[in-house]
């Protein structure tokens, strides 16, 4: 099987669905000439010319509504973001058109749309471009929130969420595009709002979604030397949550630490412990522990910033904690 | 519209089950058909199914217990219908408190009065009675007082979570660990808690359960005839790998065969010599050999075992299934807890199940259940063979026929009767060397008939 990039995933995505629906067209910031502010729309502009993958000036409201309307009228946009940080000033058609036309019309309006674009922190990008806003847009009915941490998992939910019927928030991420992993050739794509079991273990259960399941399979490695197996739950989709995985990794392992890339309050952590305390009460040995960002803007010194984000050092403590090891 | 689940009769014979394992959880989806728990009836584990659609809500008793057949044991319901009345005209639903569970089911039933009368609901008693119709439970409706008088009710009551700790204050304790606790009728207020603050957690109930001197459940209540017949190891690590490594190899039962030859000289002398004695003490070779089988299985529970899969079950009771060819084919009767019958009990048992089987009047209790059959193919010819497992056992023994043999002896050589006999065994289960073990005590009572009426 071919080994590619996350990056390259995306842009077969883009290209064979492209290719398979004439409907389907990319906006955005540098997508057409420049090529993708990370390449990921590389080759597109050539391929389907400049009234498919568009250029847009700095006006993420403006050309975020264009896709709404454009969705509306039967078209399938993806509106790409450079990143989601700046999507923030597009919230307005995100939240408040895509996610609630269909319900405000009595049904009359699918919005077929896909907001996509690199989400959370990179490397030293300061306060206000370190955001994940997973959260954020999990707690809106009539989104759908789709979080790939690997290349397979990128072109196949990339693929699914084109073919959504109804808006989806595609979530990627800066440090993910360089990422390799094995993407067949062959036509697939995968169900939005199923989760997957990563890696399999007993002794406990990290539950966690987008780039944070590369830190968990990296701790998954570190303490199986030490014959700790844990379950690796990788939920993908953060909207509609796949409970039922969430409750047979749980009632397996009866210990859960729940590791996620943004703040503490209000995360998807808190909704994973809800859904954990309801359904495993009585197979839980343990208080469930949240691995996650410190509590503060994210700092640009490189030793704060290291600091504060959600690392392998910090879950494999939750896991010697919720073990009782420590 | 609530479904109640009640203990069913499922065997003719059934006064009482014991539900060794519930297979849904409160809370699970519930189809009309679906197995409900596994039932001990009086001989054999059998299936109680639900027989209406919805969610499983209440479970009204745990893993272990028995209750009279006609008893409410759980009840079915859309999720967000109102069960309170249901769930107390069952006596408050005493699953979790370990103590309270594992009182017998006349206390519970009395108590389901007391409390009932104290919230002055009078004609709530006699619907229980209503709706469990089993005798043994009308009969102590008809005694309340006595039992509400009884102090020894009142602690028995209180939960097992709530229980006291050596000074007094409450154990602390996770969900999991008091599940496990409950399931396993272990008290936790005996338990030493290894986590933080003293909180009692699974290893804790797992090294609780594991000690020799396992602490009971107080209030001793007097354990149903049934209890302790088995009991279930869970796999270990290796034997797992065993299992699923020769499994592979050759399939789903991995079978290994042993091989050997008995002699029957003092059988044969046993024989005669009882036969001299009249007519009545007529037995024959293979009734003999029954009763040898089922003394060794006795000291040999790991072949007198099931297969489950993920554990070993391992009988304290020998149930010996015997393989009779029909005009229909196989079928294997039981002679149950044969270690414990004389062996003219079980000659006439075994011309009896025989001679059923052939007129084809066997009843479903007399062909299931066994824990180890024998095939003997000895009335024709065959010298050995090897015979299929029966599972979920793991062993059978074939028979072959008993016939004169030249045999080294200290004068040369001599003629004695011998037979031979081939275990199969599935080697998930049983290793070569406990195979060998129990043909070895086999061959000791076969070549000394007179240890079997020690």
């Amino acid at each position: 099987m071919p080994v590619i990039t996350y990056r390259d995933a995306l842009n077969q995505a883009l290209r064979e669905e492209m290719q398979r629906d004439d409907r389907v067209f990319l906006m955005g910031e540098e997508v057409a000439v420049y090529q993708g502010a990370y390449k990921v729309s590389k080759g597109l502009l050539q391929e389907f010319g400049e009234m498919r993958v568009v250029d847009t000036p700095i006006t993420e409201l403006g050309f975020a509504g264009v896709g709404v309307g454009s969705a509306m009228v039967g078209l399938r946009p993806i509106i790409e973001f450079m990143t989601w940080n700046f999507a923030v000033l597009a919230l307005d058609q995100v939240l408040n058109s895509a996610a609630k036309l269909l319900y405000m019309s009595g049904g009359q309006y699918n919005i077929p749309i896909v907001f996509r674009g690199p989400n959370g922190a990179a490397l030293q990008l300061s306060a206000q471009h370190s955001q994940a806003f997973e959260s954020w847009l999990g707690h809106i009915p009539g989104l759908k929130v789709v979080t790939p941490g690997t290349p397979y998992d990128a072109k196949g939910l990339l693929k699914s969420a084109i073919r959504d019927d109804n808006p989806v928030c595609f979530l990627e991420g800066e440090m993910l595009y360089n990422t390799k992993g094995e993407v067949p050739e062959e036509e697939y794509t995968i169900p939005i709002g199923k989760a997957e079991l990563k890696r399999e273990g007993e002794h406990c259960s990290i539950i966690t979604n987008g780039k944070m399941v590369l830190v968990a399979m990296q701790v998954a490695d570190q303490m199986a030397k030490d014959g700790i197996r844990v379950d690796v739950v990788d939920l993908r989709t953060v909207r509609p949550m796949d409970v039922e995985a969430i409750k047979a990794s749980v009632e397996k392992t009866n210990r859960a630490v729940v590791l996620e890339e943004g703040w503490e309050l209000c995360g998807i952590g808190a909704q994973v412990v809800d859904y954990i305390q309801r359904d495993c009460f009585d197979s839980l040995d343990a208080p469930v522990v949240r691995v996650h960002q410190a509590d503060v803007p994210m700092p640009y010194a490189k030793n704060l910033e290291r600091a504060a984000k959600p690392d392998a050092a910090k879950t494999i403590a939750a896991v010697r904690k919720v073990m009782y090891l420590d | 519209m609530a479904t109640k689940v009640f203990m069913e009769a499922l065997s003719p014979t059934m006064e009482e089950g014991r539900l060794v394992k519930w297979l849904k959880n409160e809370g699970d989806k519930i189809t009309s058909g679906d197995p409900l728990a596994e039932v001990e009836t009086d001989k054999a584990i059998m299936e109680l199914v639900a027989r209406g659609d919805g969610v499983l809500r209440k479970r009204l008793i745990n893993e272990g217990e028995s209750r009279p057949v006609g008893q409410l044991v759980a009840v079915i319901a859309a999720p967000d219908e109102n069960i309170d009345a249901l769930v107390a005209e069952a006596g408050g639903g005493a699953p979790a408190p370990a103590a309270a569970g594992a009182k017998p089911p006349a206390d519970v039933v009395a108590k389901s009065q007391e409390s009932a009368g104290a919230t002055s609901v009078p004609q709530r008693p006699s619907e229980s009675q209503g709706e469990a119709s089993a005798p043994p439970q009308q009969k102590t409706a008809g005694t309340p007082p006595a039992r509400v008088e009884s102090s020894q009710n009142v602690p028995a009551a209180m939960p097992a979570s709530a229980g006291n700790g050596g000074n007094g204050g409450p154990v602390r304790s996770s969900p999991l660990a008091r599940r496990m606790a409950s399931e396993r009728g272990l008290d936790l207020s005996h338990m030493q808690g290894s986590g933080p603050g003293g909180r009692i957690i699974k290893r804790d109930v797992e090294s609780a359960a594991a000690s020799p001197q396992r602490i009971a459940a107080s209030a001793a209540p007097p354990r149903p005839a049934m209890a302790g017949d088995t009991e279930d190891v869970p796999l270990t690590q290796i034997r797992k790998t065993i299992a699923k490594r020769l499994a592979e190899s050759i399939g789903p039962i991995p079978t290994f065969y042993l091989t050997a030859e008995f002699d029957l000289t003092r059988v044969s002398e046993m024989r005669a010599a009882m036969l001299e004695l009249g007519d009545e003490y007529k037995v024959s070779v293979n009734d003999i050999l029954m009763k040898a089988v089922a003394t060794a299985l006795a000291q040999h529970p790991e072949v007198n075992a099931h297969w489950l899969g993920d554990k070993i079950r391992y009988h304290r009771r020998v149930h010996l299934g015997m393989a009779v060819a029909t005009p229909d084919g196989l079928i294997v009767p039981v002679i149950f807890d044969a270690d414990q019958k004389r062996m003219s009990e079980i000659s006439r048992e075994a011309r009896d199940l025989a001679k059923r089987a052939r007129d084809r009047k066997l009843t479903p209790e007399q062909y299931t259940g066994s824990t180890f059959s024998i095939s003997n193919l000895g009335m024709f010819g065959i010298d050995q063979f090897t015979a299929i497992i029966n599972p979920p056992e793991v062993a059978i023994l074939a028979i072959g026929t008993a016939q004169d043999v030249v045999v080294p002896d200290a004068d040369g050589v001599a003629v004695r009767k011998r037979i031979r006999v081939t275990m199969s065994c599935d080697h998930r289960a049983v290793d070569g060397a406990v195979g060998a073990a129990f043909l070895q005590t086999l061959r000791r009572l076969i070549e000394n008939p007179l240890m079997l009426v020690y």
